[in-house]
């Protein structure tokens, strides 16, 4: 006896149809698919009965089932009644399980698709809805902070130092290498134009104006955008999931207070030593190129250097990092306080948070690279 | 103990998420001492109410009154001071993963009193014994078992003296010993501290051994069906949804005739 699925069809009268089962009637055993046996019966033309005989099916699982519920419904559609009697004991009573909770009407979710115009309409809305939770989010900052200043807000001194150390000497390592990369890059591109003029000490200026007004500081916010920003996100995302957010309020604890000032505060004091960092690394890879590959003089180098970058640039690199250091630790906190209950959502939070906080320091640096220019600084 | 002065009194009540209305015409008094259960099928909004209860969501409509005091009209200090009196134990114990058990008490208390460091230490340690977690002060959150959890959350709840307690699912994840000792605990707490308890579960072995009042609420007809004493609703009831739900599924003929 072979394992293959069969199924003979025999008229017992004017009516009725046996259908012989035989076989294996397992999912991976080519169970013959319903429409064929469909059309087989229609075949037979004024049949209102099904009966079915199935001693000779040997072993059978899910498939057999989803193959008769199938028929099932074909044949109530036909006006056709199918006997159950003769099927296995156990795939007559899940077939009894499944039809017993009928589909619950409108349970089924039907995709349809919006309009065009109605789509740039929620879109637009849901836009004016998330600048004014931006903007609201930073007013309670605002005034949380104020509270703060007059020594009412409270956070703990201990998550605070904890803080205060993850975004101070723990980003230290991959800032520095980093920034001294980026510099040892900008060295090397620019060499190979200067060189055509002979004008390769000017690497030095190059490279300290570059990093020093501007690059050590983006390059140190988008650093702790990726992995600051994150970690605020999915610390407050999951607090939320796990009702700690709704325990702090329910104590008469701001969560801004206790958890969003901390890390912006922190963040916006460690930002500006970071950039110096960064800025030091970044001059010192150009430094490398410069002495290592140029042949200048080391004093040459550190005297170029100094003369050409000046104390304004610095300080306006260091402005920009305090404005980074705010952006930031806002957007990650911003989105883990937007989190929903699951644990998709706090992957979100964070994806979410990286994305808010690059994207608002490439805008702040063209408003400030503007202001600068405006203001002849 | 049991007084018949009413604690609570929720009237009218609507819950609603945007547009769309979970409860309506939600109606009843708690009285002080009350074990108060909120029962129903799943989903038909029973967390949603208590989280009305304690402040965590607006009502879209209707009052809560605690203490003759509209909850939601108050002023916004005022409020706050009313939250003082609670203690809520959330469904997964809310413990603040990031202090110990310690640090998690010390919180409400450094928060609302002037105790010094030293009575506080004592308080932490009292309330750790009462819910069987003696010695376990430096312990995080993480390094305990769910249980444990549960009953250090209920510490914390316990950490400013409530008047009233409130239960979010409290034997959700526990077995039934750990479920009838926690029972055991709040019937204990009710009875000493004198406090009005109110309970979201559906655990039917907590509900006749503990509540003396409930409301039913229905997630089809969106309102409450039934409310009173859920052993009396056991035997009186003639609403076949709260039959079903209160005797699993058999309905026991000889008991409602």
């Amino acid at each position: 006896m072979t394992n293959q699925c069969e199924i003979k069809f025999t008229k017992l009268d004017k009516e009725k149809l046996l259908l012989t089962l035989s076989g294996n009637w397992k999912l991976d055993n080519n169970i013959p698919d319903a429409s064929v046996i469909e059309e087989k019966i229609l075949s037979f033309s004024g049949i209102g009965y099904l009966e079915f005989i199935t001693t000779d099916v040997a072993e059978w699982d899910s498939g057999i089932l989803t193959f008769l519920i199938k028929i099932n419904e074909w044949c109530s559609k036909n006006n056709i009644k199918m006997e159950t009697g003769g099927l296995p004991q156990g795939v007559q009573r899940l077939l009894a399980l499944a039809s017993a909770v009928a589909e619950r009407e409108g349970a089924r979710r039907q995709f349809v698709r919006e309009p065009i115009l109605s789509q740039i309409g929620s879109g637009t809305i849901n836009f004016v809805h998330s600048t004014i939770e931006i903007l609201n989010f930073f007013g309670e900052v605002s005034v949380a902070f104020m509270r703060l200043l007059r020594g009412k807000a409270r956070f703990r001194r201990s998550d605070f130092l904890l803080i205060l150390q993850d975004c101070g000497i723990n980003a230290l390592p991959i800032v520095s290498l980093i920034c001294l990369l980026v510099g040892l890059i900008l060295a090397f591109i620019a060499a190979i134009q200067l060189m055509m003029f002979g004008a390769q000490i000017y690497i030095a200026s190059l490279v300290g104006i570059g990093m020093i007004r501007v690059l050590g500081a983006v390059m140190a916010g988008i650093i702790m955008a990726g992995r600051t920003s994150a970690s605020f996100a999915a610390q407050i995302g999951t607090m939320e999931v796990n009702e700690e957010i709704d325990a702090l309020k329910t104590t008469g604890i701001s969560p801004i207070e206790f958890l969003v000032l901390p890390r912006v505060i922190a963040l916006v004091l460690m930002m500006p030593l970071l950039c110096i960092f960064a800025d030091l690394m970044g001059v010192l890879g150009g430094f490398i190129v410069g002495v290592g590959m140029l042949d200048i003089g080391i004093t040459e180098y550190y005297n170029m250097t100094v003369d050409s970058v000046g104390i304004n640039n610095f300080l306006i690199g260091i402005f920009q990092s305090c404005v980074f250091g705010v952006l930031v630790a806002l957007a990650g906190c911003l989105r883990g306080m937007q989190c929903k209950r699951s644990a998709s959502a706090v992957g979100d939070a964070a994806t979410s948070a990286v994305v808010t906080g690059i994207i608002s320091i490439v805008i702040a640096t063209a408003i400030i690279t503007i202001l600068c220019n405006v203001l002849g600084i | 103990m049991i007084n018949s002065e009413s604690h609570i009194t929720v009237h009218d009540l609507t819950m609603a998420y945007g547009s769309f209305v979970v409860q309506r015409n939600l109606t009843f008094t708690i009285n002080r001492g009350d074990i108060f259960i909120i029962m129903g099928g799943s989903g038909c909004g029973k967390s949603t109410l208590m989280r009305h209860m304690i402040g965590l969501q607006k009502p879209a409509a209707g009052e809560i009154i605690i203490d003759k005091l509209n909850f939601w009209n108050a002023e916004v200090r005022e409020r706050e001071t009313m939250m003082r009196n609670f203690g809520i134990l959330y469904q997964s114990g809310a413990l603040w993963s990031s202090m110990t058990l310690a640090e998690n008490i010390s919180l409400p208390l450094e928060e609302y009193t002037d105790l010094s460091s030293n009575d506080i230490k004592e308080i932490i340690s009292l309330k750790l014994a009462l819910v069987g977690l003696s010695g376990f002060e430096d312990y995080y959150p993480s390094e305990i078992s769910g249980g444990m959890q549960k009953r250090a959350g209920l510490a914390r709840a316990m950490a400013l003296d409530p008047e009233i307690l409130f239960f979010d699912e409290p034997s959700a994840g526990l077995d039934p010993i750990s479920a009838k000792l926690l029972d055991d605990l709040i019937l204990e707490l009710r009875d000493s501290l004198g406090a009005t308890v109110v309970i979201v579960t559906h655990e039917l072995a907590s509900i006749f051994a503990i509540g003396n009042n409930s409301v039913f609420l229905d997630s089809d007809t969106k309102t409450m069906i039934a409310v009173g004493d859920p052993n009396k609703l056991l035997a009186e009831s003639d609403n076949p949804k709260v039959q079903n739900f209160l005797t699993r599924g058999k309905i026991h003929y000889e008991q409602t005739s």
